[in-house]
């Protein structure tokens, strides 16, 4: 369990003041300059062996991402940072928290990433929904503006800053990080061709690279505290803190800052007070938010929270969102409404997507009431597969992907509730041929 | 250049091809649907997806940039796989509805489904369908076939410069449109319809009329202004029923305008079958005999000097030589081409576009002088606004404010401006000397005024000061806008010493010096002013020459007579008959061929290729098709006066320019909307 020594989000619950002064006591602002004295490779070189990965939800190295950026900028083509702030992924809420209760050390993560990178300008592209978060994060980018933290020479480190807020319209394709930048054009949010990668054309088609809130609020600690500290907790490639969100049926929801690898069922038990009725009532959980596949409890009971341990479950930490779903659950129903989710979020722009995601509702409700046949369970399986890796984006991927864990886990519940309809008692075979 | 391996067959591409060029180079077709050569890349169809080895999942090919080294398939079962899963997802809602749809026989989805889908539907859900738009007369849409490649889209704003099309709405409720229901102005519209893979985007008057597979494809060119897009005539019996672009990228690659394609039902509208022989002031019914007897009556005690002739704009090459070679014959010098009274002739090289429209590629600044090249030519200004779209192109206006869909500097409005260029004292002079490759395009609007052959020579002196004319690179162009024009002066069809040109012709016959005039498709001009002259009228559209005519003799379209025409650049391009002309009508040189036999001072071409030999020994330029030999630069233009009044639009209605658009019900329809429909505007407008 992490020690509060080794707490990076020391404000997450909002306890202590989230103005300047107030995180200036908890250690934001603190040696800035002295930091970017050590130059732009060093902070890069730092975050390559803190082995951070990028906490949105793939889960790529954050110092690799950087080194891409190009190290003599073009000053017609300038670099820039974009923090993706869009944090739409159902189940997620941990950016949410950290802009409202802590917004300095993103800002000031902000400067140190934009600094590393060569970036002279930052765009927060925030959810249109985080009215407050908003606010909060724009008065406190003034607080730092007016404290000569950010802006000309930013806190006197002779480097020239500036951030900017960009309220968004409450679109989760908006999160993908190439539909961000479209958006923070004033275009469509419809993601882009990769390549070429943001870091070659990005924002106005100059080299940009987006970053996860969290990934870019951790930097100052690591690089405050050192690479080697924050490599040392966690497991070996899934290192450092991680802010968990636990929803669903347990006794306690929360946000809370953990370390890497934690067992999922201590984490349930410790911070959210356990599962309603006890780990034994325990039906399934999605671990990473809404788009990653789903973990029956048999695999619950002792699966490790870090992006590789859950990828050989055939699931991801994805934003690190653990939905817990306790036997109440109609575990169909409950995909279903994810795939209705999915079917209403595609921007429409390829083909799988568009035309997939709605069939896979439609397959869905029927499925939900046993209306349909057991063959149909399979012709879903062939669906989702043929939607999976053949999108622009990953969304495609990410409709496709809790379906796979339903019926990769409860293939039985949809064969059950068939029969069921058909008047055929369980237990007996299910009759094949149509 | 770099080494790809596709399907086991080592390939060699230029660096920053794609994956699909490379695919194609190989040989291994890859499907697809949103792709388009001419068009930036979307990669929204999925269908082009191909294996690559070292890639975690299918790449999409078109999208992705070649690189040294790729190892690529287009035919594992896993590809296989893949693209009938992207059909399958593109016919789920696809209302499949093939025997009711015009695009039935030439749809990329149809040819591809059978190709590469499956052949059974595993979707029984309830299908999406979309409400249709009105996009237009051109264009008839039916929204729920769509399948959402954005190609029309991408025309739109990328070729036509309109950004009117676009996507609303999300995932499966996506729709294509214009954002409000409107008419798509653009004069490059019914490109999309051959851009469409599936039937969406369909010809709305050509719709339900037939099937593709019903149509005889004749091979041909445009001549409704003087591009010369090649061109291809669809014919079902006695009929044109559309006009489709043929590819040619020395031309009009692979577009053409709406008036060339949609203007085609003119063709059977409003025609001259039979002759007419005007008595008591009326035109009755006559057959040839007696046509051509009343004109040989007309000419007797007509001197050669009291006749003229006219030929108009879509008048072709061999008619106006058998004219010419009769008013000759005749003892006449009085014989005219140019109907708007351009002040052109002289060197070749002073009439001709001579950098060449796919040269317009090279040039980085443009100055444009009385021209409106949107309109008088829409593929010369189509590929200005290809180059423009690459970058660093410069382009200056002298003339009317127009939107010539690229950005342009409006200079001045009239000759004093093109004058401050000549002197050197106008900042543009600038542009001009630091570029590379400068152009001048002189129009209509400037050259077919009194002060034409002034302003001709300031153009003049303007190429020659800018070094626009040296070797390899001729920047000076005359902008024409009828397909006879450069034809016409090629041949000599214009005054000889002491001939009147069509000003002198039209006074001459008010004066009643000239008493007999011979019209060639001529109906641009006041014919009023002809009454007190004997007219013959030789054409196939009953228009304004016919009805001022005492002779009618009805001739051929050029869907209906194997002819030649020149285009702007001097490229001699010839059209093919696709029809027979209607009734008693005749190829026109034969008819010219006839009547001097009635004359009794036989025209000595027996045949067709008589005549081009006859046209080949007037200028030498017709000895070569189909290609642009360039032009010597010699005297032309006489140095005069700059201070006349701005230059005029040439073209008033685009949709009404000659007898073919004007008889057509299509072109009305968009004149309505697009010109006179813009004008009247209404008590509202303040």
């Amino acid at each position: 369990m992490l020690s509060d020594s080794d707490r990076i989000f020391t404000n997450l619950y909002g306890a202590h003041d989230w103005h300047l002064a107030g995180a200036r006591t908890r250690g934001a602002w603190d040696g800035t300059s002295e930091l970017i004295a050590k130059g732009h490779d060093w902070v890069v070189e730092q975050m390559k062996e803190s082995g951070l990965r990028g906490r949105g939800g793939a889960g790529f190295p954050t110092g690799l991402k950087w080194s891409f950026m190009p190290k003599e900028p073009d000053p017609r083509r300038p670099n820039y940072l974009i923090v993706n702030a869009d944090e739409s992924e159902p189940g997620t809420c941990k950016d949410r928290d950290v802009m409202r209760h802590d917004p300095h050390i993103l800002i000031e993560g902000c400067l140190l990433a934009a600094f590393a990178m060569r970036a002279n300008a930052g765009y927060i592209y925030i959810r249109g929904e985080f009215f407050r978060e908003a606010q909060n994060l724009q008065t406190a980018i003034d607080e730092a503006y007016e404290a000569g933290l950010i802006g000309k020479n930013a806190s006197g480190s002779g480097w020239d800053f500036d951030l900017y807020v960009h309220r968004g319209a409450g679109a989760y394709i908006c999160g993908e990080e190439t539909g961000l930048l479209e958006s923070l054009e004033g275009k469509p949010g419809r993601p882009r061709l990769k390549p070429p990668f943001p870091a070659g054309a990005g924002l106005y088609g100059c080299p940009s690279t987006v970053n996860n809130v969290e990934t870019i609020a951790v930097v100052p600690a690591i690089l405050k505290r050192g690479a080697e500290w924050f490599s040392g907790l966690g497991r070996p490639k899934n290192v450092g803190t991680k802010l968990f969100c636990i929803s669903g049926h347990v006794n306690q929801p929360c946000n809370v800052e953990e370390e890497m690898g934690i067992p999922l069922r201590e984490l349930i038990d410790k911070h959210a007070g356990g599962v309603r009725g006890g780990w034994d009532n325990l039906l399934a959980v999605i671990p990473g938010g809404a788009s990653v596949p789903m973990l029956p409890k048999s695999i619950c009971d002792d699966v490790l929270m870090d992006f590789d341990s859950l990828m050989a479950e055939k699931s991801g930490l994805g934003t690190a969102a653990v939905i817990v779903m306790d036997k109440s659950t109609d575990v169909i129903e409950a995909i279903a409404r994810l795939s209705h989710f999915y079917m209403h979020e595609s921007c429409g722009q390829c083909t799988p997507c568009r035309e997939g995601t709605g069939w896979v509702y439609r397959l869905m409700q029927r499925l939900v009431k046993g209306d349909a046949s057991v063959e149909e369970i399979d012709l879903l399986w062939d669906v989702v597969g043929q939607i999976e890796g053949s999108t622009i984006c990953a969304l495609g991927d990410a409709a496709a992907w809790p379906i796979q864990g339903l019926i990769r886990h409860f293939r039985s519940e949809m064969e059950q509730r068939i029969l069921a309809r058909q008047g055929i008692p369980s237990g007996a075979d299910a009759p094949r041929a149509a | 250049m770099m080494k790809l391996t596709i399907d086991g067959i080592e390939v060699e591409v230029e660096d920053g091809s794609t994956v699909l060029q490379a695919c194609e180079q190989a040989g291994a077709e890859v499907p697809r649907f949103c792709f388009h050569d001419r068009l930036s890349i979307a990669g929204n169809c999925r269908m082009c997806l191909v294996d690559l080895e070292k890639a975690p999942k299918p790449i999409a090919s078109c999208a992705m940039p070649a690189g040294d080294g790729m190892v690529v398939h287009t035919n594992t079962p896993e590809i296989k796989k893949a693209r009938e899963g992207v059909m399958e997802f593109l016919l789920i809602n696809h209302p499949l509805d093939c025997p009711i749809c015009d695009q039935g026989g030439e749809c990329d989805l149809q040819d591809q489904a059978m190709a590469y889908g499956r052949h059974f539907s595993r979707y029984g859900e309830h299908k999406r369908a979309v409400k249709n738009k009105d996009v237009g007369p051109l264009i008839e849409t039916i929204m729920t076939r769509c399948i959402h490649c954005t190609r029309c889209v991408r025309f739109a704003d990328e070729i036509a410069g309109v950004e009117e099309f676009g996507a609303v709405f999300r995932g499966e409720h996506m729709e294509i449109g214009t954002y409000v229901e409107k008419a798509v102005s653009s004069e490059l519209s019914g490109n999309m319809i051959d851009l469409c893979p599936v039937g969406a985007l369909t010809s709305k008057p050509f719709a339900f009329t037939a099937r593709s597979w019903e149509l005889r494809k004749t091979e041909s060119i445009d001549v409704l202004d003087a591009v010369g897009s090649s061109i291809r005539v669809d014919s079902r019996g006695g009929e044109v029923m559309r006009i489709v672009p043929r590819l040619n990228e020395d031309v009009n690659e692979e577009w053409i305008s709406d008036k060339s394609r949609f203007a085609c039902d003119g063709l059977s509208k409003r025609r001259l079958d039979r002759c007419y022989v005007r008595k008591d002031g009326k035109l009755e019914e006559a057959s040839w005999a007696q046509a051509f007897a009343a004109t040989a009556e007309a000419l007797k005690g007509v001197s050669g000097d009291q006749a003229a002739a006219i030929a108009g704009d879509l008048a072709d090459c061999e008619s106006m030589t058998a004219l010419k070679d009769l008013m000759t014959g005749l003892g006449s010098n009085h014989m005219d081409c140019r109907q708007d009274g351009a002040k052109l002739g002289g060197a070749r090289a002073g009439y001709l576009f001579n950098t060449t429209i796919a040269q317009i590629e090279d040039a980085d600044a443009i100055l444009i002088v009385g021209a409106d090249p949107r309109w008088e030519a829409s593929l010369v200004n189509a590929r200005i606004r290809k180059r423009y779209l690459r970058g660093g192109l410069k382009v200056g206006v002298i003339g009317a404010q127009r939107d010539l869909t690229y950005p342009y500097d409006l200079l001045g409005a009239g000759p004093q401006t093109l004058g401050e260029i000549a002197g050197g004292s106008h900042d543009f002079c600038q542009t001009l000397s630091a570029a590379e490759r400068p152009m001048l395009i002189v129009g209509p609007g400037a050259v077919a005024r009194d002060d034409g052959a002034g302003i001709l020579a300031a153009a003049r002196g303007v190429a020659e000061k800018f070094n626009m004319v040296r070797d390899g690179w001729n920047g000076f162009n005359v902008l024409h806008k009828a397909a006879s024009r450069v034809g016409g002066l090629d041949l000599g069809f214009v005054p000889a010493a002491g001939g009147r040109d069509v000003g002198a012709i039209l006074e001459g016959a008010e004066s009643g010096a000239i008493k007999f005039v011979w019209l060639l498709g001529a109906d641009e001009i006041d014919v009023a002013r002809l009454n007190n002259a004997f007219v013959v009228y030789q054409g196939h559209h009953g228009d304004a020459g016919a009805a001022a005519a005492d002779v009618v003799l009805p001739g051929a379209a050029y869907t209906e007579k194997d002819a030649t025409y020149v285009n702007l650049e001097g490229r001699v391009q010839r059209t093919r008959r696709a029809i027979f002309p209607p009734g008693e009508a005749r190829e026109d040189w034969t008819i010219l061929r006839a009547f001097s036999e009635v004359l009794g001072n036989t025209l000595p071409f027996d045949r067709l290729g008589d005549v081009r030999a006859r046209m080949a020994k007037i200028s030498t330029s017709f000895e070569t098709v189909d290609s642009v030999t360039p032009a010597a630069w010699d005297d032309f233009g006489t140095t005069g006066d700059l201070s006349g009044g701005a230059f005029s639009g040439a073209v008033d209605d685009f949709y009404l320019t000659d007898v073919i658009s004007r008889a057509s019900h299509t072109m009305a329809q968009c004149s309505g909307l697009f010109v006179t429909g813009q004008q009247g505007k209404t008590g509202t407008d303040g």
